[in-house]
C-alpha cells in the first residue's frame, strides 16, 4: 500500500456563528470567529489517496484526474469565496473547520468511484485553517 | 517510539512510456511527460522505530543513520537526471511512488537486526505532493 498526499491551496472567508445560540453564548463560544462581518483564511487542503502502486504506470492515483475532481467539486466552489453566503452547505451549518471538512470529504466522495472505479481510495482530508490549526478527518472514522 | 531524520536531493526524471501516445501520457502524468524531463527538489524523510536504549538514550545512532541515507540515496541521486543516471529507472518510470518504494527498497537491508526498524519513507517531491510508504505489508 502506498499513500499520496496532494496539497491544494484556497482562500476564503467565514463567520461562525450559530441561530442555536444567543449573540452572548456565539460570541463566547467562537469569540473573534464570531466578528460579524466575517474574515479570511488562505486554507491548505491536504488529500491522502491510498492503493496498490501499479506496475505498468508507476502510479497509486492520477492526479491529473484527482486534480480536475477536486478543482470541480471543491476549489471551484469556494475559493475566493465567503463560505456562509456562497456555498449551499454553510446556509444552514457552521462553517467551523471541522464542517468544512465534512463536506469536502462528502463532495469528493460523491464522484470518487466515477472517476476512480476499482480504486484507489480516498484515505484522508485533512485542512489548514492557518499554521496553528490543523484539522483531520479518516475514511473509516465514524461520524 | 519514532524517529525521523530528513534529507534533500535534487535530480531531474521525465514520468513518459514509450509505448503510449503523447495524449495518454500527459493524462496520465500531466506536465510531468514533457520529454525533455524536469527537476524537483525532493525531500527525504526516513521515519525508524524503536525503543531507546537505555545506556544510550538512543533509538539508533543518527550518525549512522545520515551515513546510510547518504550513501544509499543522496550519493547516487543528487543531481543526477533519474531515467538516464540511476537504475531501475532506466526501465522504470521515476514517479514520486516508484522513487519512494526504491528509496524504501535500498534503506531497508541496512536495518536487518538493528535494534530500531524502517517504519516509513516519505519523499516530497514538492511541497504540494508527498508519497508515504512503509513497504508490502502496508
Amino acid at each position: 500500500m502506498t499513500r499520496v498526499t496532494r496539497r491544494y491551496h484556497f482562500a476564503a472567508s467565514h463567520r461562525l456563528n450559530s441561530a442555536q445560540f444567543t449573540e452572548e453564548e456565539n460570541r463566547a463560544l467562537y469569540g473573534k470567529c464570531n466578528n460579524p462581518y466575517g474574515h479570511g483564511h488562505d486554507y491548505t487542503l491536504d488529500v491522502t489517496v491510498a492503493g496498490p502502486l501499479d506496475p505498468n504506470t508507476g502510479l497509486v492515483v492520477k492526479l491529473p484526474a484527482l486534480d480536475r475532481l477536486v478543482g470541480e467539486q471543491v476549489l471551484r466552489d469556494v475559493d475566493h469565496r465567503y463560505f456562509n453566503a456562497d456555498v449551499p452547505e454553510f446556509k444552514t451549518l457552521v462553517p467551523t473547520s471541522e464542517n468544512i471538512i465534512r463536506v469536502i470529504e462528502d463532495r469528493l466522495k460523491a464522484r470518487w468511484n466515477s472517476v476512480f472505479p476499482g480504486g484507489p481510495r480516498l484515505e484522508k482530508v485533512g485542512l489548514q485553517e492557518t499554521r496553528k490549526n490543523r484539522f483531520e478527518s479518516t475514511e473509516d472514522q465514524a461520524r | 517510539m519514532l524517529i525521523t531524520r530528513r534529507a534533500e536531493f535534487s535530480a531531474s526524471h521525465v514520468c513518459c512510456q514509450p509505448s503510449l501516445s503523447p495524449e495518454q501520457n500527459r493524462e496520465l502524468y500531466g506536465l510531468a511527460a514533457n520529454p525533455s524531463g524536469h527537476g524537483h527538489n525532493y525531500v527525504l524523510e526516513v521515519t525508524l522505530e524503536g525503543e531507546p536504549d537505555p545506556r544510550t538514550g538512543m533509538i539508533f545512532d543518527l550518525i549512522k543513520l545520515k551515513e546510510i541515507i547518504q550513501q544509499n540515496v543522496i550519493e547516487p541521486m543528487d543531481h543526477r537526471f533519474l531515467n538516464y543516471e540511476v537504475p531501475p529507472f532506466d526501465k522504470l518510470t521515476p514517479t514520486a511512488e516508484n522513487v519512494a518504494a526504491e528509496i524504501w527498497r535500498r534503506l531497508r537491508p541496512h536495518f536487518d537486526g538493528s535494534e530500531a526498524r524502517l517504519h516509513n519513507v516519505r519523499l516530497f517531491e514538492t511541497e504540494d505532493l508527498y508519497v508515504d510508504y512503509a513497504g508490502d505489508h502496508q
